[in-house]
């Protein structure tokens, strides 16, 4: 079996973001790690590689400047190979542009599943992966918490609203995992070391055979017309707790006529 | 170009459509002399609500019961788009929402917008406004595209508003079949127990996060929302822990809350959580990290510990 995951490289979400004043995009000059809303597909793969009792999991990543170190971590995680799609003419990408890019270099591929995250920290529009699906024109399962093959069959957990439904295709297809539903592997020194020798492919557009009109900026055909401050909301009184804080909460829930 | 017909993706159930896709139509209104909408499953059941908050049709396809909906969705809505040319279609960003939005996109090639929170019109061009960076700015953006603009919304941006239309007239749409890309079947179904208020329509909602310590400390908040006729809410970190199912996550992947009250214990007040609680009118924080961001919103911040802060309160609202 072969799956290949989708993982997308980020700047890391716990310095400050930034839009780049001159064209409204997220700044994205430090380095970029692996996002980890996309470590839990790469975990499911490898379980299902597993569980299958062999097979081969790679990765598919669409960064500026070739950037690779999120890419390492998630084969230092286990995948064997990657492939990197990095072009100039890609910045300012929108979500079908982007999808349209990481559908071609799949297809290439030929896997049997592909994995995404349900949807990415950074521009959480939540839509790649099933444009992905669409221009494959593939099957698709989104928001899956558990994931079995069977054959040539996969079997979801999908989450809903209430609870989970079982939900059913066969492969080729796509499944977007849901963030928290395993525990992604720690790689180990020697998965380091190893990933650090694992082939990553780079592509351009031109090797993709997709005309740069259709991405970046001018494939995007939304445009920024403004950014804003949002109005802040305004801290009240902060308190210390001396034993007695929940008779200040009694008071304030009197106040707004709760109790 | 002007924004003429605006179509809503309604969805709901047997009761009606969702509170979700009547904000949509009520936003909707305020934009465009014709709302229309269209359901991808039996719309007759929403006909009544739908033109009473302003719509003039409901497009509906007959059940499609069995299947996951998006791709069956998108096929339809393409049919009717090229049919019917709206200028805009509205989605709520709900799985269906966004699983159908991004189908129909790729069908179509046409670009989306999501998780947006406002719409205008502005020199006869859409315009949504969609907040960033924990919703500290606000980022505005224009279709410049030749087909139909399509935008999904978060729940709550808008107040749902009948005007007190009649029933909106229901017309058949075809179904479409999207081919082997339709394939996936659901097979099952399985909720969850749920009691007390609903979350997102709660008055007051008491929520709980890692600094409980442990599963078991949930059930004070439990204990506290029933007291306060209050409904529980969590962060991401114990849903994804599994101390609570996730129908009970507030913020950017859960629920969207606005209630008179939220009270966030053991909560840091992640940019995530934030998106979610923000718009409550009071906020009440417990947490003993004084430099926890969830201060940064509270009306009303106590630092200190749950264990010892939340028994004490529920105790003095006992003895009341
Ligand atoms: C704040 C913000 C808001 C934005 N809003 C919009 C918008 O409304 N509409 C729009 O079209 N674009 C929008 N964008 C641009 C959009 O984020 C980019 O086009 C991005 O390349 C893809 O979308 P995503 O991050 O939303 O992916 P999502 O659909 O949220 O990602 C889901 C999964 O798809 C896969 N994936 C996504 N991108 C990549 C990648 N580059 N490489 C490998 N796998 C990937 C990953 O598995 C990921 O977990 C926005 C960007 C920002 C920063
Ligand atoms: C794409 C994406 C989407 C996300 N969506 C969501 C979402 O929808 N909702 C959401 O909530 N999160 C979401 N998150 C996760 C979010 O970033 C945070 O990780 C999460 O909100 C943290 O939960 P927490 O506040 O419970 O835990 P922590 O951040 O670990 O905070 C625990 C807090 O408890 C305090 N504490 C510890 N012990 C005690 C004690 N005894 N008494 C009082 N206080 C104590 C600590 O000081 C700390 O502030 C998302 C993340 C990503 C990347």
């Amino acid at each position: 079996m072969k799956v290949v995951v989708c993982v997308k490289q980020i700047p890391d979400p716990a310095l400050p973001g930034e839009l780049d004043p001159s064209t409204n995009y997220l700044k994205r000059d430090d380095k970029l790690i692996l996002d980890e809303s996309d470590s839990y597909g790469v975990e499911m793969a490898l379980q299902l590689v597993e569980a299958a009792g062999g097979g081969e999991v790679s990765l598919v990543s669409m960064a500026p400047k070739g950037e690779v170190s999120g890419l390492r971590t998630a084969l230092a995680m286990g995948a064997e190979d990657a492939v990197l799609v990095s072009d100039d003419a890609l910045a300012g990408s929108d979500a079908l542009g982007t999808a349209k890019v990481l559908a071609t270099a799949i297809s290439a591929m030929s896997p049997d599943l592909v994995l995404a995250g349900v949807e990415s920290s950074d521009g959480y529009t939540g839509t790649v992966p099933e444009m992905i699906a669409g221009v494959l024109d593939i099957p698709s399962i989104t928001f899956a918490k558990q994931i079995q093959v069977e054959g040539s069959t996969v079997k979801v957990q999908r989450q809903t609203e209430a609870g989970y439904d079982d939900v059913e295709c066969s492969m080729p297809a796509l499944v977007s995992v849901t963030a928290g539903v395993v525990e992604p592997r720690y790689p180990s020194f020697k998965g380091i070391m190893a990933a650090k020798k694992k082939p990553v492919e780079e592509l351009d557009l031109a090797a993709l055979g997709i005309d740069s009109g259709v991405v970046g900026k001018n494939g995007a055909r939304q445009e920024t017309v403004r950014v804003t401050d949002a109005e802040e909301r305004q801290a009240g009184e902060v308190i210390e707790d001396d034993g007695d804080a929940h008779e200040k909460i009694v008071e304030f829930l009197g106040e707004l006529k709760v109790v | 170009m002007s924004i003429e017909t605006i179509l809503v993706f309604a969805e709901g159930d047997e009761s009606g459509p969702s509170s979700l896709t009547l904000e949509l139509v009520t936003a909707a209104r305020s934009l465009a002399a014709n709302v229309e909408t269209f359901v991808a499953g039996d719309g007759t059941a929403m006909a009544d609500q739908l033109g009473a908050h302003g719509a003039s049709k409901v497009f509906s396809t007959g059940s499609l019961e069995g299947k996951l909906i998006g791709v069956h969705a998108a096929a339809a809505l393409q049919a009717h788009i090229e049919a019917n040319t709206p200028d805009a279609v509205f989605f709520g960003q709900t799985a269906d929402g966004r699983d159908t939005a991004a189908r129909l996109a790729v069908r179509i090639d046409q670009p989306v917008v999501t998780n947006n929170v406002g719409a205008s019109i502005e020199d006869g061009n859409l315009v949504v406004e969609e907040p960033v960076f924990g919703g500290t700015q606000n980022v505005f953006t224009a279709f410049r595209n030749d087909g139909p603009a399509l935008a999904l919304f978060r729940p709550k941006s808008f107040e749902a508003e009948a005007n007190g239309g009649g029933a909106a007239e229901v017309v058949r749409a075809d179904v479409v079949d999207p081919g082997t890309a339709g394939a996936a079947e659901v097979t099952g179904r399985h909720a969850e127990e749920r009691s007390g208020p609903q979350l997102d329509a709660a008055e007051v909602v008491v929520s709980g996060g890692r600094g409980l310590g442990q599963p078991e400390a949930y059930t004070m908040i439990d204990e506290l929302a029933g007291l306060l006729g209050a409904a529980s809410g969590a962060s991401r970190a114990i849903v994804d822990a599994g101390w609570v199912p996730y129908a009970k996550q507030v913020g950017q992947t859960g629920k969207v809350v606005k209630p008179n009250v939220y009270v966030a214990c053991g909560i840091s007040g992640a940019t995530q959580h934030l998106v979610g609680m923000k718009g409550s009118k009071n906020i009440i924080a417990i947490n003993k990290d004084p430099e926890a961001p969830i201060f940064g919103v509270a009306d009303l911040g106590i630092v200190g510990d749950v264990h010892k802060v939340i028994p004490a309160l529920i105790e003095a609202l006992k003895s009341r």
